[in-house]
C-alpha cells in the first residue's frame, strides 16, 4: 500500500522501560509513517499495553534507554499533556470513570486545549455542542452521553466509543488504540472500526494494539508486529494476523527462541 | 506523582496581611471583672450583663468537648484578650469618617463597602475584630422595616427584640464554647425581617480577625417573622500569625410561620502554614429554629480555612411541615482538621430535612463529617435524606463519616448515602493524555464534586467560592 512513501511520524529505537525496578520493555524498534496502519499483537503480558502507556507518558513507568521521536521531536522529553497537544493520542483499554464531571465539559476542555494549541479558535459550549453531535452521529452515539459523567456507568462498548469520539474530536496525527476491540460486540466493533477508518488520512497514522485478528478484518493493517517478552519479535504484512489466528502465538515464541539461540 | 498532588494544594494565603490600626485591646485574661468591663464599655443594660454573668458562671463548671475527631494542645483561656476594637477617632456619622486604613483593608479583602456595595446590591455589615464598624444600606432596608445592624446597636435600639430572642435557640449553657461566647461576645450582627416582608437584597457580613492574641466572639441573631424571607451571607478572613487564635461564634436563627431563612457562609480563616503552624481555631455554634409551621431554614457552608473547624449548623424542626437543609463543602489541606456536619432535630409533623455534605481532604489533613438525624416521637411522616461524600487527594490525608440516627417514630423515612473517592494517578493521566494539565483536571473534578452544594449558593458567592477552592488546591496535585 502506502508503505515507505509517507513521512516518518514515529521512530522508536531501542526503547527500554521499567516499572518498580523490573524491566518490562526490552528494546523496541518501530517506525510508523503517515498514512500507515500498524497492528501490534501478542499474548497477555507481552508488553503491548505497557508500550502504549510508555509512549503516552504514564508516570508509573521509567524509561531506561532508547528513544522515541514523534515527527522529529523527542516525545519522551514531553509531559503527557504536551504529547497530546503535539498530536499523539492514546485510546485507553480501560478508560477511567470521572464522577461529577460532565462528558460534554470534559470533551470541550480537551478539544479546546489540544486544538487551541494548534492555533484553532476555541469553541464555546453552544458551538461545541453542534460540533460534537456531528461527530457522535458517526459513532452512532446517543447525545445523552454528553450529559453523563465521564465514562461513569458506561458499558464496555460505550466507553470504547467515547474513546473514538475523543479521537474524532482531537484529530491526532498518530492514534494508538489499546485493545479498542476488547469487550465489543460485533455491531459495536463495526461502528468503532468504521469511525477509525473514517478518520484515516494520508497525513495521519493508526497503531492498533490487539489480541485478536477480528478487528483487522475491519481496519486492514499495512504491518503486523508480534510482541513477546517486551520486544517486537516478528513483523509481517496483514497475512501474518491470519496466520496468528490460525496457529496461535506458540510458534512465534518458539521461532523467536531458536532465532535467539542461533544468534548466541 | 504524589509530589504533583502535593504541590497543587500549596497556595499561599492571600488575606494574611495585618492592618496597622490603633486598637483598644484589653489585657489578657478572663474573670467577672473583664465581663463587667466589656458590658460597661458597650454601655449595656443590666439584663444583658446578667445574661453574660450567668453564662460565665455556668461555663466555669463545664469542660471542653473532647469527642470531636481533632487534636490540639490545651487552650489557655487566660492567655486570650477578650476585647479588641479599632479605636474610633470620633463617633462616625458617615462612611467618610471610617479610618482610611480600615477601608484599605476591606478593599484588599475585596469587600464592596459603599459604591461597590451599591453596584452589587449587597448590604454589608463589617465586623473588624469584635466591633461592627460600618453598616451600609441601612436606610433602604429601614424603608421596608428590615432591621440590619450591629448587635451592639440592636441592644440599644431594639432591646425588646434582642431580649425576646437572645439565647432562645442556643441557651447560654448549651455547650462549652457557646457558654464562653455568651459571657464575652463583643459584637455581631442583628437582623430582623418583619411579618410578610421579603428582604429586598441579600444581607452580608464580613468578619475579620486582625489582632494577634485576641479571640473573636461574635454573635449573630436573625429573626424572620411570619411569611418573611431573607438570604444572609457571611464571609470570614484573618491575617497570618504563627500563634493560634480562637474564634467562638454563636449564630441563632428563628423562623416563624411560613418564614424562610437562607444562611450562606464562605469561611476562609487563616489555616496555618504548610507545617500546621498557626491558624484559627474555629469553634462555632450555629443553630436555627423552625418555630412556625411551613418554615424553612437552609444552611450552606463552604469551609476552606481555619486550623481546626468544629461546627454543626443545625435545625430544630418544631413547626409542622417545616424544612431544614444543610449543604456543605469542607476542604482541608496541609495539617488542617475539620469535624463538621449538622443536626436535624425533627419535632413537628411532616418535617423534612436534607443533608448534602462534600468533604475534600488533601495533604496531611483530617476531615470528618458528623451528623445527627433525630426523629422525635411526635414527628409523624418526617423524612430525611442524607448524602455524605468524601474525596481524598493524595495518600496522607484522611476522611471519616460519623452519622448518628435516632428514630422514635415508625412512620419516619430516613435515607443515608455515603461515598468515598480519590483523585488518583489514573484519572490525572487520563486527563493529561487529552492535553489537560493536572491543575485543570483537579479543578474540574473538584468542581464536579461540589456542584450540588455550589448551586445552593447565591451567584456572586458561588463564583468566589469556586475561585477559593481552586486557590486552596493549587499545587496539591502533580
Amino acid at each position: 500500500m502506502s508503505a515507505s512513501v509517507g513521512k516518518v511520524l514515529l521512530a522508536v529505537k531501542g526503547l527500554t522501560a521499567a516499572v518498580g525496578g523490573r524491566n518490562v520493555l526490552k528494546g523496541i524498534d518501530l517506525t510508523v509513517r503517515a498514512g500507515e496502519v500498524h497492528a501490534i499483537m501478542g499474548p497477555n503480558g507481552s508488553g503491548k499495553s505497557t508500550f502504549s502507556k510508555v509512549l503516552a507518558g504514564h508516570p508509573v513507568y521509567e524509561v531506561t534507554g532508547g528513544e522515541a521521536l514523534f515527527d522529529g521531536v523527542d516525545l519522551l522529553a514531553l509531559t503527557p499533556e504536551a504529547r497530546a497537544r503535539a498530536g499523539f493520542f492514546l485510546g485507553f483499554q480501560y478508560p477511567v470513570e470521572v464522577p461529577g464531571v460532565a462528558n460534554a465539559q470534559f470533551l470541550r476542555l480537551a478539544y479546546n486545549t489540544v486544538r487551541g494549541g494548534r492555533g484553532k479558535d476555541e469553541l464555546d459550549p453552544l458551538e461545541f455542542d453542534d460540533f460534537v453531535r456531528e461527530k457522535m452521529k458517526l459513532l452512532e452515539m446517543d447525545p445523552a452521553f454528553l450529559d453523563r459523567s465521564v465514562n461513569e456507568g458506561f458499558s464496555g462498548g460505550e466507553k470504547k466509543r467515547n474513546e473514538i469520539l475523543q479521537m474524532a474530536l482531537l484529530e491526532p496525527r498518530l492514534a494508538l488504540l489499546d485493545e479498542t476491540d476488547s469487550g465489543l460486540d460485533i455491531d459495536a466493533l463495526r461502528i468503532v472500526a468504521g469511525g477509525v477508518n473514517h478518520l484515516r488520512s494520508a497525513d495521519n497514522a493508526v497503531v492498533l494494539v490487539t489480541h485478536y485478528q477480528r478487528l483487522l478484518n475491519y481496519i486492514v493493517p499495512d504491518f503486523v508486529h508480534v510482541m513477546d517478552g517486551g520486544r517486537i519479535v516478528l513483523t509481517g504484512g496483514k497475512e501474518l494476523a491470519l496466520e496468528l489466528e490460525a496457529r496461535g502465538y506458540d510458534w512465534v515464541e518458539e521461532a523467536a527462541r531458536s532465532k535467539a539461540a542461533r544468534a548466541a | 506523582m504524589s509530589a504533583v498532588l502535593q504541590s497543587l494544594i500549596d497556595q499561599p494565603y492571600q488575606h494574611g496581611f495585618v492592618t496597622d490600626i490603633e486598637s483598644d485591646t484589653v489585657p489578657k485574661g478572663l474573670d467577672e471583672s473583664v465581663i463587667r468591663m466589656i458590658s460597661l464599655k458597650k454601655n449595656e443594660p443590666a439584663w444583658l450583663l446578667d445574661f453574660r454573668l450567668g453564662a460565665y458562671r455556668h461555663w466555669l463548671t463545664m469542660t471542653e468537648p473532647t469527642w470531636p475527631n481533632v487534636h490540639y494542645p490545651k487552650i489557655d483561656f487566660q492567655d486570650i484578650s477578650y476585647y479588641s476594637a479599632p479605636k474610633p477617632k470620633a463617633k462616625l456619622a458617615s462612611m467618610d469618617e471610617v479610618d482610611p486604613e480600615l477601608l484599605r483593608t476591606f478593599e484588599k479583602l475585596g469587600v464592596p463597602l459603599h459604591e461597590r456595595a451599591a453596584l452589587a446590591g449587597v448590604a454589608v455589615d463589617v465586623i473588624f475584630d469584635s466591633v461592627s464598624v460600618a453598616t451600609t444600606y441601612k436606610k433602604k432596608l429601614a424603608e421596608v422595616g428590615v432591621i440590619f445592624c450591629s448587635f451592639s446597636e440592636a441592644v440599644h435600639e431594639h432591646p425588646e427584640l434582642v431580649r425576646r430572642y437572645l439565647g432562645t435557640v442556643i441557651p447560654s449553657a448549651d455547650n462549652f464554647y457557646a457558654a464562653l461566647n455568651s459571657a464575652v461576645f463583643t459584637d455581631g450582627s442583628f437582623c430582623f425581617i418583619p411579618r410578610g416582608v421579603k428582604c429586598p437584597m441579600e444581607l452580608s457580613t464580613y468578619f475579620r480577625i486582625n489582632t494577634q492574641e485576641s479571640g473573636q466572639f461574635e454573635r449573630t441573631l436573625i429573626i424572620a417573622e411570619e411569611g418573611a424571607s431573607v438570604s444572609y451571607l457571611e464571609g470570614c478572613t484573618a491575617p497570618r500569625f504563627d500563634t493560634n487564635q480562637l474564634h467562638a461564634a454563636v449564630v441563632e436563627l428563628v423562623a416563624l410561620d411560613n418564614a424562610d431563612i437562607k444562611y450562606s457562609t464562605v469561611q476562609n480563616w487563616y489555616a496555618g502554614d504548610e507545617n500546621g503552624l498557626g491558624g484559627i481555631y474555629n469553634f462555632v455554634t450555629k443553630r436555627g429554629l423552625c418555630k412556625g409551621v411551613n418554615s424553612r431554614i437552609s444552611w450552606t457552608q463552604v469551609e476552606t480555612g481555619s486550623a481546626i473547624t468544629w461546627k454543626y449548623p443545625s435545625c430544630i424542626l418544631l413547626g409542622d411541615n417545616s424544612v431544614g437543609e444543610f449543604y456543605s463543602v469542607a476542604l482541608t489541606n496541609h495539617y488542617q482538621q475539620a469535624d463538621t456536619g449538622t443536626k436535624m432535630i425533627h419535632v413537628g409533623r411532616n418535617t423534612r430535612s436534607t443533608i448534602v455534605s462534600k468533604g475534600i481532604s488533601a495533604g496531611h489533613s483530617s476531615n470528618s463529617y458528623r451528623g445527627l438525624v433525630k426523629i422525635g416521637p411526635r414527628a409523624e411522616g418526617a423524612r430525611n435524606y442524607s448524602q455524605c461524600d468524601s474525596m481524598l487527594i493524595g495518600q496522607q490525608c484522611s476522611a471519616s463519616t460519623f452519622p448518628y440516627l435516632q428514630v422514635q417514630n415508625h412512620t419516619a423515612k430516613v435515607e443515608h448515602e455515603a461515598t468515598t473517592s480519590r483523585i488518583g494517578e489514573e484519572q490525572l493521566f487520563y486527563f493529561a493524555s487529552r492535553g489537560i494539565g493536572n491543575e485543570e483536571a483537579v479543578s474540574m473534578i473538584i468542581n464536579g464534586f461540589v456542584k450540588d452544594v455550589f448551586t445552593q449558593l447565591p451567584m456572586e458567592f458561588a463564583v468566589e467560592a469556586g475561585r477559593l477552592l481552586g486557590l486552596k488546591l493549587e499545587g496539591s496535585v502533580g
